[in-house]
């Protein structure tokens, strides 16, 4: 069981005014899983992502991720969990300017204090169809290289989940099917467990389990039907993009 | 390490105006210590050398009392109270190989048409070797030169250039006047070796003349029982070792002689200008550096107030950075490290900027006693370099701190909704 949150709430204090932006939430992803998170702004999905991604901490209730209970914990044990067991995929990519991809890539296992960042780096780039690009900066790569850069630095320190914000807000059509692909093929290929953040049906259809959120509380929880589900790593769509 | 410093290379040049602005404070600043504190260290080094050239072996003895032991000294009273017996009688001392008194005034000096404006100095045969001050042409002044108060000159290199710029000196005549007086002529019997000016006066731009002579016919200042006085009795002493021992014999003696409880003369030793001098050179070394080191504080706040504009630029990098692992230690060194990297490459820019300004100064000619020019010497020391390169260190370090730990404490939801 890799996520296991139970009666989660979380209310901000602006001024004088409380926020509740999850009214208890309970919900369990497993290891492998494809997730979408759904709902219309103002539903609470971005703080559930940020509560999932472990940026943040629930107010009340409980959250574990691999079976370590996330919500006692402080900034600095925060950003250790996040580095061991989270990876993150931006809207807008979110890349550090002047930074060669490479570079990029092997950001997370600093921080982590890896070694042998070099030669993980490459292979990470190499997993998302990138090996050439690896001197490249963020200003001569296009969007999708861009966010495929992205990918390989949120699966190098091989987290528990990826954490998907709008992963494909930004793109077009065609390269948004490229990326879905991608994050099909790692999930299917490694096991990886993927959570997406969307308001796109499309998207959600590129998973296997959607999950409704309003007003913070979740509305319902279905699988993807065989028959609904959109393949995008289709065999020879992923030897194209390696 | 060396990869947070490449970090903050590549942060730094991605805006190098902007850089290079706030490096100015610093690049000013540690030149002005090196450039400011080089001069006061070539000072303080050439007047040494000069004071050491001439013997660490010679006692002055000077009318008058000392009125202060404290860094400047003056003569409390203007007593004259020696006389050329006095200094026969230091001579006498087992510990003294000899003594030369000296007179000292101003003068006019008229020859060959050309007239100039010098010091005479009224001295004995032994001063030339006391002294250390050899004839280049000509003789020096004999004992019976003195004894008979001829009318006889030594000229210093200055005078002789002057007054005979392309003629031989030796036996011409000169004419001397002092205070306006009708002046008395005087054979050139010799002229001495060139020494340069230096910070304690040109030795070269003097007229030498017998003591006997200048106090009979050219000027005379009398003490209370009516003998002429004497401005200074340079004694050269037998071993350097024996100079406090001296000082007591020389003491006790002119107590004796002149009957007197407290001292109406004061003797020093070369030592005693060494000390006082390097005493004031180093606090005016260290005032410099003072100075200029303010200008070190300027340049750290210029510091300060950029970290914090770029702080508040990069919060989404800062943002980036947390949602991928970064700890706030990590994101404070990050910040640290680009500080320091600006403020210690503004201050090695700042030592290579403040020796080339050493090193040209010490190329300017300055007017020196006597018409000629000397060149002001500088010396940039390592312990300077150092200093300066450690202190702009630590202004980086310092000024960092607070944007470093505005940028580590920073939320990173709120940092990656920055836009």
């Amino acid at each position: 069981m890799s996520i296991e949150i139970i009666d989660v709430t979380k209310t901000y204090h602006i001024g004088s005014i409380d926020v509740a932006a999850l009214q208890g939430v309970s919900l369990t992803i497993a290891d492998g899983e494809l997730v979408a998170i759904m709902g219309p702004s103002g539903s609470g999905k971005s703080t559930l992502m940020n509560i999932l991604g472990c940026l943040d901490v629930p107010s009340s209730g409980s959250y574990r991720l691999d079976g370590q209970e996330v919500g006692p914990l402080k900034d600095d044990q925060l950003a250790v969990v996040r580095s061991r067991k989270i990876g993150f995929v931006f809207q807008q990519f979110n890349l550090l300017a002047r930074t060669p991809a490479i570079e990029q890539v092997e950001l997370p296992m600093v921080y982590a204090g890896v070694r042998d960042r070099r030669a993980r780096a490459m292979a990470a780039l190499e997993a998302v169809g990138l090996s050439d690009r690896a001197r490249h900066k963020p200003t001569e790569l296009s969007g999708g290289q861009q966010q495929r850069v992205a990918i390989a630095r949120a699966l190098v320190n091989e987290p528990s989940i990826i954490l998907a914000d709008e992963p494909t807000g930004a793109l077009d059509t065609h390269t948004s099917a490229e990326i879905m692909g991608i994050f099909q093929r790692l999930n299917r290929e490694r096991g990886l467990t993927v959570i997406f953040v969307t308001h796109e049906p499309e998207i959600a259809y590129h998973t296997r389990r959607i999950i409704h959120l309003r007003d913070g509380l979740i509305t319902s929880d279905e699988q993807v039907p065989d028959a609904e589900f959109r393949r995008a790593d289709h065999p020879s769509e992923a030897l194209a993009l390696a | 390490m060396s990869s947070s410093i490449r970090v903050a290379l590549r942060a730094l040049g991605a805006n190098k105006l902007r850089t290079t602005l706030t490096m100015l404070g610093i690049i000013i600043g540690v030149s002005a210590v090196i450039a400011l504190m080089s001069i006061g260290r070539g000072a303080q080094a050439q007047v040494s050398a000069q004071i050491q050239s001439l013997g660490t072996n010679l006692l002055f003895i000077r009318p008058g009392a000392l009125k202060d032991q404290g860094g400047v000294r003056s003569n409390a009273t203007q007593a004259a109270s020696l006389t050329l017996e006095d200094s026969d009688a230091v001579a006498a001392l087992p510990n003294v190989v000899a003594t030369a008194p000296e007179v000292d005034t101003g003068a006019q000096l008229l020859a060959n048409g050309q007239n100039w404006n010098t010091r005479i100095t009224g001295v004995t045969d032994a001063y030339s070797t006391v002294r250390n001050t050899p004839v280049a042409q000509g003789d020096w002044i004999s004992k019976a030169e003195v004894d008979g108060r001829s009318s006889v000159v030594v000229l210093g290199d200055t005078v002789a250039q002057q007054l005979f710029p392309d003629g031989d000196p030796i036996g011409q005549t000169v004419r001397m006047s002092v205070g306006g007086r009708t002046g008395a002529n005087f054979r050139v019997i010799g002229v001495t070796q060139a020494k340069g000016a230096s910070g304690l006066g040109n030795t070269d731009d003097t007229a030498y003349v017998p003591i006997t002579t200048v106090m009979a016919r050219l000027f005379a200042q009398r003490t209370a029982r009516g003998a002429p006085n004497v401005s200074t009795v340079n004694v050269q002493v037998v071993s350097e070792s024996l100079m406090d021992d001296t000082v007591s014999q020389i003491g006790d003696l002119l107590r004796a002689r002149h009957k007197v409880a407290q001292d109406d003369f004061t003797i020093q030793s070369q030592q005693d200008f060494l000390n006082t001098f390097n005493q004031i050179a180093g606090t005016f070394t260290l005032l410099l550096g003072a100075i200029a080191g303010i200008s070190l504080v300027v340049g750290g706040i210029g510091i300060m107030n950029i970290m914090l504009v770029s702080v508040t630029e990069r919060t989404r990098e800062i943002g980036i950075r947390k949602a991928v692992g970064a700890r706030r230690r990590d994101i404070l060194t990050q910040f640290l490290v680009e500080a320091i990297v600006v403020s210690v490459l503004g201050g090695a820019i700042g030592i290579a900027i403040g020796s080339g300004f050493a090193a040209l100064i010490s190329q300017i000619q300055v007017p020196g006693g006597g018409g000629g020019t000397s060149t002001l010497q500088t010396q940039v020391g390592i312990d300077s370099v150092a200093l300066a390169f450690f202190v702009s260190a630590a202004v980086g370090l310092f000024f960092g701190i607070y944007p470093a730990t505005r940028a580590s404490r920073l939320n990173p939801i709120e940092a990656l909704r920055y836009e």
